[in-house]
């Protein structure tokens, strides 16, 4: 602690371990310990008083278009290669069917950021998580591949990187052997900004994605929300997604 | 333990000696590539003892917490040391002369870190730069032949992924 920019980093383990202020314990089950640490919150961008989602209007969204996708791929850094089977995949157009009225509707589909997120309980590792703001990410550091949460996923949102990877975005690392998806940018939003498939979306002229705080109550997607009917994606399984349709 | 402690000492030992010639060096320690920017404030020693704890532990608040006024990044690092080979261009890990494999390979410690990391700056093309290095695909993958050649191409690569 003697060296502020270095923020916590040369706190060894043992002095750690022996500076009770910081850790809050809670006794689950005899020999069984959760313990809770303070202090990076205050540095920490992640929100818990936020939770980011998105609402997309299939109305609004071209049949023809596909700015989202590019943008997404362009933003962090993933490309197919012209294999559809194993091509990485974190947003992705999908065309709907009535098929008693034949009326046809485009949207982009990517993880839904869910509330009670199947991948993360399946996870053997941790390294599928949900962000106290609500976005859902795979820790690759920690992730082995073991692929239980694309099984889990109803959307299937999620892709394996199959090939060894280079030239990678320094705000997107990913890498062979690992899970991914949408990431919501997180990058951008834990610098105030939005993701850019939104943006994309946005400079079409369609604006088909809007982005904000569903715990807001004031931000447009709250309104919206409240004001306009709106459906989440599988509603039996009751995940609670992040992100929303309407005119499906 | 025992590793660090010698490891230290021979940094210790080794000072300097990145700026020799390898013809000219007179001992077998690492040549450490030369850095840009500013020297860190907390000294070399200290970096070189715990720059793998301070990396850890801001990779965790930056991805669990969103913390991204971090200290300790794999892009902070390449700000400044983005190590170049004789024709003065920028080199990935591919390479034996990028900076994190000067001290690395000499202790016979394969990072992964670069699995999914970029290890240059942003802005630099890997792929042009690795072109020359990487193993060929196949395109076409009915091609039995030019898969076969790939795949042992590729796990005879030492810092390729899967082996
Ligand atoms: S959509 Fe799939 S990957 Fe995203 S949070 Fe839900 S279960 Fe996990
Ligand atoms: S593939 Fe990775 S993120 Fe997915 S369940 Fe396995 S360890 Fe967790």
């Amino acid at each position: 602690m003697k060296i502020p920019t270095l923020k916590g980093a040369d706190i060894s383990r043992r002095d750690f371990l022996r500076s009770g202020a910081a850790v809050a314990t809670a006794t689950l089950a005899p020999g069984v310990t959760l313990m809770a640490f303070g202090g990076s919150e205050a540095h920490a961008a992640a929100d818990a008083d936020k939770r980011w989602g998105l609402l997309i209007d299939a109305n609004k969204c071209d049949a023809d278009c596909d700015a989202c996708v590019s943008a997404c791929s362009k933003e962090n850094g993933w490309a197919g290669e012209g294999n559809p089977e194993t091509d990485p995949q974190w947003i992705r157009k999908i065309t709907m069917q009535n098929t008693s009225t034949g009326r046809e509707v485009t949207m982009p589909m990517m993880c839904q950021h869910c509330e009670e997120p199947p991948c993360v309980d399946v996870c053997p590792t941790g390294a599928s998580f949900k962000r106290v703001d609500g976005i859902v990410l795979v820790d690759k550091h920690t992730c082995i591949g073991c692929r239980y949460c694309m099984m889990a996923c109803p959307f299937d949102a999620r892709s394996f990187v199959h090939e060894p990877v280079i030239n990678q975005k320094s705000h997107a690392p990913r890498g062979q052997g690992t899970v991914e998806s949408c990431t919501l940018c997180v990058h951008r939003i834990d610098k105030g900004g939005r993701p850019a498939c939104v943006e994309a979306c946005e400079a079409t002229g369609h604006e088909a994605i809007i982005f904000g705080d569903l715990r807001d109550p004031e931000s447009d997607i709250s309104k919206r929300l409240a004001q306009y009917p709106s459906v989440a994606l599988r509603p039996d399984l009751d995940l609670n997604p992040g992100v929303r349709y309407t005119n499906l | 333990m025992t590793l660090f402690i010698r490891l230290a000492l021979l940094f210790a030992f080794s000072f300097g000696a990145g700026s020799l010639a390898a013809q000219e060096r007179s001992s077998l320690l690492p040549d450490i590539p030369a850095a840009s920017g500013e020297p860190h404030a907390e000294g070399n020693e200290y970096w070189r003892r715990n720059h793998m704890d301070l990396m850890k532990h801001d990779r965790d608040s930056t991805l669990r917490d969103g913390d991204r006024e971090i200290a300790a990044s794999l892009k902070g690092c390449f700000d400044c040391h983005a190590a170049k080979d004789d024709a003065g261009q920028v080199v990935t890990y591919e390479s034996e002369q990028h900076f994190c494999r000067a001290c690395h390979d000499y202790v016979a410690v394969k990072v992964d870190c670069f699995m999914c990391h970029r290890s240059t700056p942003d802005g630099v093309d890997e792929h042009a730069l690795q072109a020359a290095i990487l193993p060929k695909k196949p395109l076409d993958s009915t091609d039995v032949q030019g898969v076969i050649a790939y795949l042992n191409q590729t796990e005879s690569k030492p810092t390729e992924a899967g082996e």
